[in-house]
């Protein structure tokens, strides 16, 4: 059993932990049969039900999770992007490259989510920087809990980035906050221009939207500023960068939103800045 | 969406009450689910039955409450109703629209023994 919240056997997997998640509690097969109802109680008169008023977000504990990750992420000056996208948007590629780009500016560290290998940790390992997968089995996004584990296995340094690679998918990674600052929606030109209203939820709950692959809009029928007035149409604060992960091209930009927003994260760490 | 997870994490907040609470089964589980919310109530349902199965909520009724989506559009200065979070404001059709209801999921209450 796990030693930090006693969790037990599941099917996600977190590399450097050798036990598993899982959500259910106990489930030890036990049925308590406490009779039918007032008919069998034992004081005469009182049924045995009542009702108990709750009023608990269904997500709360995952919440919880969120938050002390949260906590954990503000007390060393890190800076989480989670970072979410359709499978094949290119967010590996964004990625590697991003971490050669800036891996004399800061230190980093990568949290890859997918359902099953560790081929993306070994991609994002081969840059030279940190990585920790976890393959969520059948589960189709990563929670609070699985992020939280991670951290204390892959330990990221003080005032580094953090980036946390979602599990590809634009559906329920939107509602599961990991503590990270910001969600950032990666959304590739190859895709359909109508995503952000076919997946309202996700780029609704994201900060920043990465338009990547541009160098393919000349061979393609991509209405770019269609595609921003249907994400803004979802989420009016919503910022948009237009980029292209293998050319380089807009890449500064996207740095600079990195730079910007790290300096938020440094607040309170005079010592951390740099 | 994720409606399984869901379940879940509604079975581990009766588990966790039940200690607090002092019940050993739930026989009704009430949820609040806003339109805006991203849940779909029917899997929800059938994920609800697998999911509870051998808890201390097995074979428990639920119970689903919908909640409008409403939100304040800044144009007209007031609250609107909206079915959709891409959708326009139903009077002046701006998308200038905050969402302030509908995006609950909530355990409201619970019948147990």
């Amino acid at each position: 059993m796990c030693t930090v919240c006693g969790c037990g056997e599941g099917e996600t997997q977190i590399e450097g932990h050798d036990h598993h998640h899982h959500d259910h509690g106990e489930q030890h097969g036990h049925t308590h049969d406490y009779g039918q109802g007032p008919a069998h109680a034992h004081a005469p008169g009182m049924t045995q039900s009542r009702m108990v008023r709750i009023e608990q977000d269904i997500l709360s504990k995952n919440n919880q999770y969120a938050a002390a990750n949260r906590r954990y992420f503000q007390q060393h000056g890190i800076l989480g992007l989670n970072l979410v996208s359709s499978p094949g948007s290119g967010k590996t590629t964004l990625l590697t490259r991003t971490i050669d780009d800036l891996q004399s500016d800061y230190a980093m560290a990568v949290i890859e989510g997918d359902q099953q290998t560790a081929n993306d940790a070994e991609r994002i390992r081969a840059t030279g920087v940190k990585a920790l997968q976890i393959n969520t089995g059948k589960g189709c996004h990563l929670d609070g809990h699985m992020v939280g584990h991670a951290l204390v296995t892959l330990k990221p340094e003080d005032g580094s980035l953090l980036f946390i690679e979602n599990v590809g998918n634009l559906v329920c990674p939107a509602a599961f906050d990991l503590g990270e600052a910001h969600k950032v929606a990666i959304l590739s030109v190859t895709e359909g221009e109508d995503k952000p209203l076919k997946y309202p939820d996700m780029f609704h709950a994201a900060d920043l939207m990465l338009l990547n692959k541009i160098d393919l809009l000349p061979y393609l029928d991509f209405d770019v500023a269609r595609c921003i007035a249907y994400a803004q149409q979802v989420n009016p604060r919503i910022k948009v960068l237009q980029l292209s992960a293998t050319t380089g091209e807009g890449m500064q930009a996207w740095y600079q939103w990195i730079a910007a927003t790290r300096q938020m994260a440094l607040v309170g760490h005079p010592a951390l800045a740099v | 969406m994720h409606e399984i997870s869901l379940c879940e994490g509604v079975l581990q907040v009766l588990q966790e009450n039940a200690v607090s609470q002092g019940y050993s089964k739930v026989k009704t589980v009430w949820l609040e689910i806003g339109a805006l919310s991203g849940v779909e109530p029917e899997a929800m349902r059938f994920g609800f039955d697998v999911v509870m199965k051998n808890s201390l909520a097995d074979g428990a009724r639920l119970e689903i409450i919908h909640l409008p989506g409403e939100a304040w559009c800044m144009q007209c200065s007031k609250s609107v109703q909206v079915s959709a979070r891409f959708e326009a404001c139903p009077e002046c059709s701006s998308y200038q629209l905050q969402v302030t209801g509908g995006d609950e999921m909530r355990i409201k209450q619970l019948e147990v023994d």
